[in-house]
């Protein structure tokens, strides 16, 4: 019921490794560590959800404010390797359409 | 009258109990036999509805305990969050209880203003008691036939 955060940084690509779960105890971790990132003028930061299990409306919060504060400083956001639990709750709340979430999902019924 | 067992938890509005709470909607659930996705659903809920009170308690700079009822029935589980620490008196809460109007659209809504929308997406049903302290009331019903679940549909019933 923790969050374990692993950053990979080079030049301006920054990898943010995710394991574990995502909610209002994990969540300002998980800022503290990713917003800093989104800061980086023409920089691109991905974040790697494969082994998230589990995820609510808190860590959607924070990948908004992360989305915002990207566009400011023109750097990009992406979200890949969502688990199809995690990727329901951006699909539900219409997120999905203005995240860039990487298309390498797996175990999507079609 | 319909029996059911009721089971009812008390935690200190805190974050580091959300997962806990997580965890005990699981274990009752998965007792029931609903399926990994109602499970799901069921963390999901309940951990919405309980943050609602944790950041409340935390803006308020209080120390205050929300209260989990568990009302397991043969055909549903009914979850019941309160922002206090008082035990349920069941037929008072049944009794003033309304149905939640969803009155705000998704685009309307600011950055963690999700949680209820997600509720009553993800539950059959969300009532609020708003009287003394809210307390949120969701039903999740059991499917007998163990239906397939299908990623772009969201139940109605």
């Amino acid at each position: 019921m923790n969050l374990q955060i692993q950053i990979d940084s080079k030049n301006n690509l920054s990898i943010v490794h995710l394991s574990g779960e995502i909610d209002v105890y994990t969540a300002p971790k998980l800022k503290e560590a990713l917003l800093p990132l989104t800061k980086t003028h023409n920089g691109l930061v991905e974040v790697d959800l494969e082994k998230v299990s589990y995820m609510d409306s808190t860590g959607l919060g924070v990948f908004i404010n992360a989305l915002k504060l990207s566009t400011e400083h023109d750097c990009k956001l992406r979200l890949v390797n969502l688990q199809d639990r995690v990727l329901r709750l951006f699909q539900i709340t219409g997120l999905h359409e203005i995240m860039d979430l990487n298309s390498t999902i797996r175990g999507v019924d079609e | 009258m319909e029996s059911f067992d009721f089971i009812e938890m008390k935690f200190p509005a805190k974050p580091e109990y959300v997962g806990v709470i997580r965890l005990s909607v699981s274990g009752i659930a998965s007792r029931m036999g609903f399926t990994y996705e109602d499970i799901d659903d069921l963390k999901v809920s309940i951990s919405e509805a309980v943050t609602n009170v944790v950041n409340h308690a935390y803006d308020c700079k209080e120390n205050g305990e929300v209260t989990i009822g568990f009302g397991v029935y043969e055909d549903r589980l009914e979850v019941m969050v309160a922002d206090y620490g008082e035990s349920f008196d069941l037929e008072k809460v049944k009794a003033e209880i309304g149905p939640y109007e969803q009155s705000e659209s998704i685009e309307s809504l600011r950055e963690g203003g999700f949680g209820l929308f997600l509720i009553s997406t993800l539950m059959d049903k969300v009532e609020i008691n708003n009287n003394s302290g809210v307390i949120v009331l969701m039903t999740k019903y059991l499917e007998k036939l163990g239906v397939g679940f299908n990623d772009d549909h969201v139940s109605t019933k």
